[in-house]
């Protein structure tokens, strides 16, 4: 399959802050290819430094072909953006806001209004076309920033955490809407600290931490790889406190990471030494086990056999969900 | 490309008109404070009010273009709008010249309309060729200068007031009220390095029996100021996305 983008050792400094750590990936034509990490791992950067709206510090990019120094207009001309802020013109309408995208990206005059308006009708926003954007819930303002960055056809729409501060029934059919983009033949580059997002949109996932990928590969081939090691997930009717101390003590490679109030999982060991210390350590403390589940592994134990991290620190960074 | 270019600057310009032409600031400092200033000197005296006209049609443009840079830069630059015309396939230098036309247009709707009121209330008959190649000129070194500043800083009120420094010192030695030849030989000097002298003294001649030529030089005075300006402005601008 075509390469549509190419990132080779691509690294960015800000001042003395590394940013993005001597990267490398490619991004086939017609895929979902989504960046997760959390909160400043870079990805923000690194869509910037392909969109040429910061230069890179040292590596090469081309997106279709164009260096994204040296010809990054041209690669403008064939690329759709979605900051992470829905920042069209508040003062303008809807109408208006996609019409000045299309003079500004040199869509035909004829060809302006017909686009705009088919837009609106994709997205759902007609019937508020003649509203100031200003006006919009923050999911139509999504829809229609979205909207904007396809007013001039793009073959690649990159889309930065696309369902950040949405609600949940707006993230949903923000989703179907990307979902119906990729069966336009639209290739995307999205990034998202959401892991079920990823798991859900993407055919091929990078994780990033703090600037460096830790792995490509499909979501699949993720759970695959975590597959090899036992999960248990343990709710309590309470915390106790030196759990997680106590069964790290317990032969194999076991981590334990808290998920939630009362529940933690136990990644790897055995079953049943895992079982055995767990009973030990609620005994007499007057706190039950409330279940046990032997579990499948989804994206987030992928994620964090492979980061290390807990995805709860993820969301909480962003006042995710 | 060049195309590109070109209409990316017509419509940015043509936006910001749309956009931002009657917010508060633009009007308070571009429209309001000219305004005022104008019709403090007519009260005071009015029947030397002549010879002020060209000094005011100066200060006119100086406030007009500044006072709408500032808010065609900064309101964009706080919203984040500013990135949005940088992913389009137009080049940073454009989308900057863009943003000066705007301040430019806005400056030129309230320079023409200070020219032909007092020209009109007045009865006077200045050369329009000598007023065209004097004030495209001003327009454009003054929006300029508003970019330059602007683009220091992120919010209006910041840029409106950075802005202020330039402005009043212009305002005092440039001949726009006070004759430069009445001043002492240190701020005849210090007023020959600003550029709203050769506005004051170009305009002063659109009014007289004075030849184009000398006209036309205070035209190329201004428009060296204008690369003077535009340059570091540019350059700074590019730094604001590395």
């Amino acid at each position: 399959m075509e390469t549509v983008i190419r990132v080779s050792d691509l690294t960015k400094f800000y001042g003395e802050v590394l940013a993005v750590d001597h990267i490398s990936f490619e991004v086939r034509r017609g895929e979902i290819f989504g960046f997760l990490g959390p909160n400043g791992a870079g990805k923000t950067t690194t869509i910037r430094m392909l969109t040429g709206l910061s230069r890179p510090t040292g590596g090469s990019a081309s997106v279709l072909g164009y260096d994204v120094c040296a010809e990054v207009t041209q690669a403008k001309r064939h690329v759709g953006v979605v900051p992470e802020n829905s920042n069209l013109y508040d003062e303008l309408t809807v109408l208006d806001n996609l019409l000045f995208m299309a003079q500004l990206y040199g869509v035909p005059r004829a060809r302006r209004r017909e686009k705009a308006e088919e837009l609106l009708r994709i997205f759902g926003l007609s019937d508020r076309k003649d509203s100031p954007f200003r006006t919009l819930s923050r999911g139509m303002k999504r829809a229609l920033t979205i909207a904007a960055a396809l007013i001039h056809e793009p073959e690649i729409l990159f889309l930065d955490e696309p369902t950040v501060g949405l609600d949940v029934v707006a993230a949903r059919s923000l989703r179907n809407l990307i979902g119906q983009l990729r069966r336009r033949g639209i290739t995307i580059f999205l990034t998202t600290h959401y892991l079920e997002e990823a798991d859900l949109l993407c055919d091929r996932v990078a994780i990033l931490v703090r600037g460096k990928i830790l792995s490509v590969d499909s979501p699949g081939a993720l759970k695959e790889a975590a597959e090899e090691e036992s999960i248990m997930e343990f709710t309590f009717s309470g915390e106790i406190p030196g759990l997680i101390e106590e069964l790290s003590r317990v032969k194999g490679n076991v981590r334990v990471v808290s998920v939630d109030f009362g529940k933690v999982r136990v990644y790897g060991g055995s079953p049943g030494d895992i079982l055995e210390a767990v009973l030990r350590l609620v005994k007499g403390k007057g706190i039950e086990v409330l279940s046990v589940n032997s579990i499948k592994p989804s994206l987030e134990d992928a994620f964090i056999k492979i980061t290390g991290l807990s995805p709860a620190i993820m969301a909480m960074e962003k006042g995710g969900r | 490309m060049f195309r590109d270019n070109l209409r990316g600057i017509y419509y940015i310009a043509l936006k910001d008109m749309r956009i931002y032409y009657l917010k508060p600031p633009s009007v308070s400092w571009g429209i309001i404070f000219p305004l005022s200033w104008i019709f403090a000197f007519y009260l005071r005296n009015p029947r030397s009010f002549e010879e002020l006209v060209p000094g005011l049609i100066a200060m006119t443009i100086l406030f007009s273009t500044t006072a709408a840079e500032a808010v065609v830069i900064n309101f964009e630059l706080r919203l984040g709008t500013l990135e949005r015309l940088l992913l389009a396939p137009i080049s940073l230098p454009s989308v900057l010249l863009g943003k000066v036309l705007g301040g430019a247009f806005f400056g030129l709707m309230m320079s023409a309309l200070v020219t032909l009121i007092s020209t009109m209330a007045l009865g006077l008959h200045p050369s329009v060729f000598k007023l065209i190649v004097i004030i495209i000129p001003s327009l454009m070194v003054f929006s300029s200068l508003g970019a330059l500043l602007c683009v220091m800083v992120r919010e209006v009120f910041e840029a409106q007031t950075l802005l202020n420094l330039p402005r009043f010192l212009m305002i005092f030695l440039c001949g726009v009220v006070y004759p430069i030849e009445a001043m002492p030989g240190a701020l005849r000097f210090v007023a020959r390095l600003m550029p709203l002298t050769y506005t004051v003294d170009g305009l002063r001649r659109c009014f007289s029996s004075s030849s184009n030529a000398v006209v036309c030089l205070d035209a190329l005075v201004l428009v060296a100021f204008f690369l003077i300006f535009i340059l570091p402005a540019i350059r700074l601008f590019h730094s604001k996305f590395e």
